[in-house]
């Protein structure tokens, strides 16, 4: 019998669209990211697969700006990515053009998920096969925001998530040890929740902080390895913790 | 009409059908053609029709065929004759934003009415006037008052006035050389303070504290320029607007009727007066009954 999985926009009988499905296989099979809202600082955090010895590492940033006070992660296929950050930077600009105003992190993240639902419902064309992490700070408010959107156009807002590859583990880990840090303590929170899953490392690992302040940085490897340096003794030290009191019995 | 265009990034609950002739208009975006995916575009009459983006369709209508098509296009906005036979003027002050209009509509020498409200509420916190077509300046306000209550549904917050004053300006500007007639003034009071903007049928936009606009503002300006100030009251504001569209009313032939006022201030817009010119007239220059002795001089 003909298979529901060709053209996307045929819903199979138990009302799945499986090609909604495997956008979403796509994307497990991607580098695992991670973003955790603090108070005062947003951070994303992606895996970073070793880089070959001959290719140039600054030419694949996998944290980009939308603008200056939005930035992305993604997880899926990179190459979507590219056309969907293209059309949000436009957006967000288009948006500065015609009512004077930056966008709010709400306004692009619904843009962009909109962009991926789009795609769900048309002949002949395939969803983007990609999730995105959008931080920001609100322009007015200056709340700061974390969205997630993934291929079927749905997004909500999250105090931290992760999506990719392990994105459960990492999920879970969060949903244990999360609780509303701010400055280097939210750095701290999202490195030690990627380092659930990537070998450690300031080479494995990428991370941009974002502050109201001083918009997105990306952290240096010698900076990310001296913070996971802290969190290897931090653990040791608890580790060790444990074992004291197990001896004065 | 083209196939139904997938709503990009509407609100719930709206349909596509009424709003894309709005949205074709929201096009005032850079060329993106280049970055678009090559498969959408060469398919686009095809399969992927769906996708073309509703924003890239510009308005369409037959055009006549004549020999020197530009010289006709001068003809036809020539004849419209946009000469915005009007008072209206605008300023701000420490207290907010002062509004006020005449009420006259004119066509050629024949006063067609004596009570058009000119100053039109595109909503509770934003004014604007209308001089030149009066059916223009109408429909584009209330196409505005659309606009904003969208972008306040699509960003949980007001639309500033430097916002709502671009909206309008980008679509004069889309229909510049087309016989549009609008010189409105865009009072209203958002997070920043009171704002004015001043936009026209040409697509100009300027941001000032002054304005008056129609045929009768030069001498709506001598009295507003003599008589400002910064820090007035509510009340001495509205006397000075009121003062400069009387006279305005006294010396030009095309404006008349009703001296109305507004004031927009943090709350939001409220009418102070409304007072017949002619009565005012009277008010500011009260009839002296003469001494029988001076009215035989004078035969």
């Amino acid at each position: 019998m003909a298979r529901y999985d060709r053209a996307i926009t045929v819903f199979s009988p138990d009302g799945h669209l499986f090609q909604v499905e495997y956008a979403l296989e796509a994307v497990r099979k991607g580098n695992a990211a991670v973003g955790v809202r603090g108070t005062d600082t947003i951070v994303l955090g992606v895996e970073k697969k070793s880089t070959a010895k001959l290719q140039d590492s600054r030419s694949v940033r996998k944290i980009v700006n939308l603008d200056k006070h939005i930035a992305l992660a993604c997880a899926g296929l990179k190459a979507d990515a590219r056309v969907l950050i293209n059309r949000a930077r436009i957006e967000c600009q288009s948006h500065r053009l015609t009512v004077e105003d930056p966008v709010t992190v709400e306004y692009i993240t619904r843009y962009i998920a909109g962009l991926q639902q789009k795609y769900t419902q048309s002949g002949g064309v395939r969803p983007f096969g990609l999730s995105t992490l959008i931080i920001g700070f609100d322009p007015y408010t200056g709340a700061p925001s974390l969205y997630q959107t993934d291929p079927s156009g749905t997004f909500s807002a999250w105090k931290a998530n992760s999506t990719g590859r392990n994105s459960n583990s990492i999920r879970e880990f969060l949903e244990k040890n999360y609780k509303e840090t701010s400055g280097q303590e939210t750095v701290k929170l999202a490195i030690r929740a990627l380092l659930e899953v990537v070998e450690s490392g300031g080479k494995n690992i990428e991370i941009a902080v974002m502050t109201k302040e001083d918009g997105l940085r990306q952290l240096e490897e010698e900076e990310i390895d001296a913070i996971v340096a802290e969190i290897e003794a931090e653990k040791a030290a608890a580790e060790a913790a444990k074992k004291a009191p197990a001896k004065d019995t | 009409m083209k196939g139904t265009p997938t709503p990009l990034s509407l609100p719930a609950g709206c349909s596509p059908d009424n709003l894309s002739s709005f949205f074709s208009h929201r096009m005032m975006k850079l060329d993106t053609s280049g970055l678009e995916s090559s498969a959408l575009t060469s398919r686009g009459i095809g399969i992927g029709a769906e996708l073309g983006d509703a924003l890239f369709d510009v308005p369409a209508f037959q055009v006549p065929e004549v020999t020197d098509f530009d010289g006709f296009q001068k003809e036809a906005v020539q004849m419209v004759k946009p000469a915005k036979g009007t008072t209206t003027l605008a300023f701000i002050f420490k207290e907010g934003v002062m509004v006020a209009a005449d009420s006259r509509a004119s066509m050629g020498g024949y006063i067609s009415s004596q009570s058009v409200k000119k100053i039109i509420e595109i909503n509770p916190y934003m004014l604007g006037t209308m001089a030149g077509g009066a059916a223009d300046c109408q429909f584009w306000h209330r196409n505005l008052g659309i606009k904003c209550r969208l972008h306040e549904l699509a960003n949980k917050r007001r639309i500033s006035v430097t916002g709502a004053s671009k909206l309008l300006a980008n679509i004069l500007y889309s229909y510049r050389g087309m016989g549009l007639s609008v010189g409105t003034m865009i009072a209203g009071w958002d997070e920043t303070g009171p704002g004015l903007y001043y936009v026209d049928s040409e697509g100009g936009r300027l941001k000032g504290t002054r304005f008056s606009v129609g045929s009768g503002s030069p001498y709506a300006y001598g009295v507003l320029d003599s008589g400002y100030r910064y820090d007035m009251s509510v009340e001495e504001a509205a006397e000075l607007a009121r003062r400069a569209i009387y006279h305005a009313t006294f010396r030009d032939g095309a404006s008349g009727g009703v001296a109305s006022v507004y004031h927009v201030g943090p709350e939001g817009w409220k009418k102070l007066s409304g007072d017949d010119v002619g009565e005012l007239h009277y008010k500011y220059y009260p009839v002296v009954p003469s001494t029988v002795e001076q009215e035989m001089a004078e035969v």
